[in-house]
Formats: structure tokens, C-alpha cells, sequence
């Protein structure tokens, strides 16, 4: 790659130095955010950051309830991903130009960063066994952080974490920020295989995972919560904002509580007050 | 209960219809048939509404056999089809009576070919759609034994056959910029539109690989960009810049950078590529995407009134018999007048 592309996007490479440096934003970048970008013919994309952090996170969702509940005629769909809010429109109801403008009056009513999370979040408490042939990669992951193995399950299974976006597959949350010592790569090889329930951990994100699938994540824990269960009431638990904390608990406890509860592991699940 | 039972069939068939649009936020991808224009088709010479289900069949078809009489439609990639050892056209609606056989064989150019039943397929629905999704554990593939259902059918017509568009021998995409295309060179974007693209061995509903000769297309810094949403049509950058075709059953987020969005109206000749087929990428501006996709929406809406009676010479028909000669009947058992349709 030309050096002329990084220095006149001064996207990736930045993104990378600010994020060892504490993970909070500064804007040195070519792009000044919020930016709203087109997404296909029919989407439209405002991006907050293009490094994960708290404020940008919060942004995106402050954001997004606060655009469906302009509920302009034309928008089919309002979803966020980590940073940014994507709305699909009928653009033979709403021009692009016009939805342009709807979008930057919004986002000039408020500083977004700061604003208040939306309400109806939920905290779910999940027992998880950290560790043991549950969940084989939790001494790995410690090591690259720089931790006993005792320390990282201290320090995961006190993380109050959110649920920053759901994606990939249905119901399946990326969660956190985690502090900057989890910002561990990804694997170079994908570990085949993780079961539903998994805790894998990379770049100071959680995934738990909603299906059995191939990850290129560290397997540190494993839960019996379900996030996707067809037939369920309620199929797809959680919401983008709710907030999690994986309870270290033994392996015999672990057990119990599956028996116990198929669906959710033993979670308990408790409002958030606005 | 009417149904098609399943006596042979090809891996990879599975129950299609529109999706699931509009679930992005829980994690839910779009889905549905991988030709759309396909399922619009069968719609219409079934006079059917293009949300209901059909059966999809990936480079290869089956056998089936009627338990009752049914409307049948054939679209997609052309296959090899015949009833009872007559062969079918393609791209047409058809009669089959209770314990006819329909076989259909391999795809001769395309690969996705499509079966549509009188009154659609009407299997379970999940998520608020009847297609199937594997990865997201949404339904099974298709397999010996099953019984396909049919739902209530109000049609009488068989015998419409229409001209499908060809998509099937691959072409040029049309391609629009997107919210990450500034991530590659104006060098980069353009020599991707120079570039003569087979499409590769690797493909599925998710997506299809291009291979090109040359340099590959890999966008400043990539492997450190934030996951973001994925569209259908985006073309993403895997991270020796080999560009893949992300189609709607993509997973709804990715950290491979996009160089642009293919039209939808665009996505049934990637999906129907066969690998090796020859492809290329023409920008075209926002502007022109929208007129260029408004036209073909416009096209598919007036798909019904391109279907027309099959033109058949009755001294090459082996069997009259087999053959509606009288509208509005279909079986010596059934009640044309029981649906209250008497048209």
C-alpha cells in the first residue's frame, strides 16, 4: 500500500495508536465525526468513531432511539453496529439529500458522547466457568495479557460489560469495552469449533456466542445462556444496551444450574433504572 | 394435506422465499432466495403473490412425486425437467396430477434453479419468514423422504411460460461507491474496474470469490478496521485482496473492508455465476444506480403480464391426456367450483 493513502485517510493506523493509548478519542483524524456516508442504494451510515470506546458506543445507541423515534416516513430500518447507526430507506419516499439533512439536524440537538442511554436496558448476571477443559484457552488468554490465570478470571468475572451490538449470527452479543490490557489480537488460526454459551475473548470485546461455530476468538468461559432460542417467547434475549456480568462460578455449580435452567444457565436478569 | 413428496434430491436444496428483512439489530440476516428475480418469475406464471416459498435447488434438482394434484412452476437456472418421462419447459407453469413424477436434473448453465409450488411452500415460519438459513440454525436442507406442503392454491392457469432475463452466463455488475470505498486508492478503484474477474471456486449463499490475475485489492491498514454493518452487494476485501460478492445471507456485520455495493438488481447474475464464468465491475454513480434499480423493479413488477400461453403443435405431443385441454379443470377429483372460483 502507498504511504500517500494512510496519511490522507489517516484511518487504520491511528486508530491503532490511540486505542494502546487509552482507548478515549482524539480527533487528529482527517475524517471529524459524526459522519453520515451512504450504504448501498438504500442505506445511509452515521459513524461516531472508527475505534470502539464508551462514548462513541453510547452515541450510536442514544442515537439510534432517538431515530426511531422520529419515525420519518421512508425509514424501513434502524440498526447500530459498534460505532455507527445504519438506517435501509425507501428512496423513492425519502432522497438521500433530504434524509442527509433530517440526520444533521438530529445530531445537532445534543452532544451525542454524553447522552443518556436509552431506557429498558437490562443487567444479566451469568454464571460462567472461567477456564478448566470447558473453556481451554482462558490460561492463553491470561498470559497474553500478562496475568495469572487467577487475576484474569478476577478481573473478567467482575466486568460489568454491554451489550455494545448484536451481529453476525441471531442474538449473538459483542460486549464490552474491556480494559485496554484484553486488547489481545485475534487468532491467526480459527479454533474450529465453540459451543453456544461460549465466552471468547478478543480486541477488549466478549462474544458470547449464540450457535456452534468456527472463531478466531479465545474460548476463556463458558455459560449455559442461550441467546437465540426458536420457540422461545422472547427467541432473541438480549437488546443492544444491556448490560452483563459473567459470575465465576465452579464447574459443579455450572452443571446444576444448566440442569436447572436449558435456556438461560441460571442467569438472573434485573431492569436497569433510567 | 397437499404436499410434493422428496423421493431424490440434490445437496444444498432448501425451502426460499424473500427473507427476513429488517432484523439487523438482532443479528438476523437478510436470507431468502438467492436469485430473487427467480422467485418474482415463478410468482408470476403461478399468478402468485413473489412472498411465498419455493424450493431452491442448487446446481442440481431431484425427484418428486404429486400425493394430489398440484400447479407447479419452473425458473432459474435451466435444468433438465421432465413429468412422467415428458420433458418440461422451463421458465413455464405446469399441471401435475396426484402420483405424477417430476424430475429435474442438473443445471446446463446458472446454478440456482427454482421449483414453485400452486399456493407456495408452505412450511414452518421462524423469525417471520419460511426460508432457510443453516448458519443461523433456521430450518434444514431438503431431504429424501420429506413432504413438501403446499398452501391453500385459489390459481387454476398452468401452461404460461415467460422470457427470463439471462443471468446466467455472468456479465458486467454494476457497483456503487460506498462508506468505506475511501479506504482504497482512486489507483486501487479504478484498475478494479479494468480488471477481467472468473468467478471463483469458492461460493455459497453467503458469498461468492472472484480471482483475477495480477495484483490483489487490498484497501490502506485493513486488517485494523471497526466491524461494521454488511449490505447485500458489498464487495469485500479478504486480507490478500481477494474481492468476494457478499450476498444476502452474508452475517450482518464484518471487518473486511468493502470496496463498494453491487445493485441488488445485480445479485441474481453473481449468485448464478458457475465458477470460471467471466465477471467484471463498472462503477456507475448513486444517481444511476437508483434509475438503473428503479427499472428493474418496474420490470419485475410487470412480469405477469409477460407470461403467455406455451405454444405447443399437438402432433408432437405424445400424450393429450396429460395435458390441461380445459381451463379450470385439473383432476377428474377435484371441484372447480369448491374454492368459489369459478373464473
Amino acid at each position: 500500500m502507498k504511504s500517500k493513502g494512510i496519511l490522507t485517510l489517516g484511518w487504520p493506523a491511528v486508530t491503532v495508536a490511540r486505542y494502546f493509548a487509552g482507548g478515549l478519542w482524539v480527533t487528529q483524524s482527517a475524517l471529524s465525526f459524526p459522519i453520515i456516508r451512504t450504504a448501498g442504494l438504500d442505506g445511509m451510515l452515521v459513524t461516531f468513531a472508527d475505534a470502539l470506546s464508551e462514548p462513541s458506543n453510547r452515541a450510536t445507541l442514544a442515537f439510534s432511539e432517538a431515530v426511531k423515534a422520529c419515525a420519518w416516513p421512508g425509514v424501513q430500518e434502524v440498526s447500530t453496529s459498534l460505532a455507527s447507526v445504519f438506517l435501509r430507506f425507501d428512496s423513492a419516499a425519502l432522497c438521500h439529500a433530504a434524509l442527509k439533512d433530517l440526520l444533521l439536524a438530529l445530531l445537532e440537538t445534543q452532544d451525542w458522547q454524553q447522552a443518556a442511554l436509552p431506557p429498558g436496558r437490562r443487567l444479566w448476571r451469568v454464571p460462567t466457568v472461567f477456564g478448566t477443559g470447558l473453556a481451554p484457552q482462558l490460561a492463553e488468554a491470561a498470559d497474553a495479557a500478562g496475568m495469572s490465570e487467577a487475576q484474569a478470571v478476577e478481573s473478567l468475572g467482575s466486568a460489568r460489560v454491554r451489550v455494545l451490538t448484536i451481529g453476525f449470527a441471531p442474538g449473538q452479543p459483542y460486549l464490552g469495552p474491556l480494559g485496554a490490557e484484553w486488547n489481545l489480537p485475534r487468532q491467526t488460526e480459527l479454533t474450529p469449533q465453540v459451543p453456544t454459551g461460549a465466552l471468547v475473548l478478543a480486541i477488549s470485546q466478549f462474544v458470547l456466542f449464540a450457535t456452534t461455530a468456527p472463531t478466531g476468538w479465545r474460548h476463556v468461559g463458558q455459560t449455559g445462556f442461550r441467546g437465540f432460542q426458536l420457540g422461545a417467547e422472547d427467541p432473541i434475549a438480549l437488546r443492544p444496551g444491556d448490560e452483563m456480568i459473567f459470575t465465576p462460578v465452579s464447574r459443579s455449580d455450572y452443571d446444576r444450574f444448566c440442569l436447572e435452567d436449558s435456556h438461560f444457565g441460571g442467569a438472573s436478569r434485573e431492569e436497569i433504572p433510567a | 394435506m397437499n404436499a410434493l413428496k422428496v423421493l431424490r434430491i440434490g445437496p444444498l436444496a432448501s425451502i426460499q422465499d424473500q427473507g427476513r428483512p429488517g432484523q439487523l439489530q438482532q443479528g438476523v440476516s437478510r436470507g431468502g432466495a438467492a436469485d430473487l428475480l427467480a422467485l418474482a418469475e415463478g410468482a408470476a406464471l403461478l399468478r402468485q403473490d413473489m412472498h411465498l416459498a419455493a424450493l431452491e435447488m442448487a446446481g442440481i434438482g431431484g425427484l418428486f412425486e404429486a400425493t394430489s394434484p398440484m400447479r407447479i412452476a419452473l425458473t432459474g437456472a435451466p435444468m433438465q425437467a421432465s413429468l412422467d418421462g415428458e420433458n418440461l419447459a422451463w421458465n413455464a407453469s405446469h399441471q401435475m396430477l396426484a402420483g405424477q413424477k417430476l424430475e429435474i436434473g442438473a443445471a446446463r448453465k446458472g446454478v440456482y434453479g427454482y421449483l414453485h409450488l400452486g399456493g407456495g411452500i408452505d412450511s414452518a415460519v421462524q423469525l417471520g419468514a419460511r426460508a432457510v438459513h443453516l448458519m443461523s440454525g433456521l430450518g434444514n436442507p431438503v431431504a429424501v423422504g420429506d413432504l413438501l406442503p403446499c398452501g391453500a392454491d385459489p390459481g387454476r392457469e398452468v401452461g404460461l411460460g415467460l422470457q427470463a432475463e439471462d443471468r446466467f452466463q455472468g456479465g458486467a455488475l454494476r457497483i456503487v461507491e460506498g462508506f468505506q470505498s475511501d479506504l482504497f486508492d482512486a489507483e486501487v478503484r479504478a484498475r478494479f474496474a479494468d480488471t477481467a474477474f472468473k468467478r471463483g471456486g469458492r461460493a455459497n449463499r453467503m458469498g461468492v470469490e472472484m480471482v483475477s490475475d495480477g495484483a490483489g485489492f487490498a484497501a490502506a491498514g485493513q486488517l485494523n478496521i471497526l466491524s461494521e454493518i454488511i449490505l447485500p452487494g458489498d464487495v469485500q476485501m479478504t486480507g490478500d485482496g481477494k474481492p468476494f460478492v457478499l450476498l444476502r445471507e452474508a452475517q450482518t456485520t464484518g471487518g473486511y473492508p468493502r470496496i463498494g455495493t453491487v445493485l441488488p438488481c445485480d445479485l441474481s447474475k453473481v449468485a448464478q455465476a458457475q465458477a470460471g464464468v467471466d465477471l467484471q465491475f463498472n462503477w456507475v454513480s448513486l444517481d444511476e444506480g437508483l434509475a438503473i434499480q428503479a427499472k428493474q423493479d418496474a420490470l419485475m413488477k410487470a412480469l405477469p403480464s409477460t407470461c403467455k400461453p406455451l405454444l405447443r403443435d399437438p402432433a408432437l405431443m405424445q400424450d393429450l391426456l396429460s395435458y390441461q385441454l380445459v381451463g379450470g379443470v385439473i383432476s377428474a377429483q377435484a371441484d372447480p367450483f369448491d374454492t368459489g372460483d369459478i373464473t
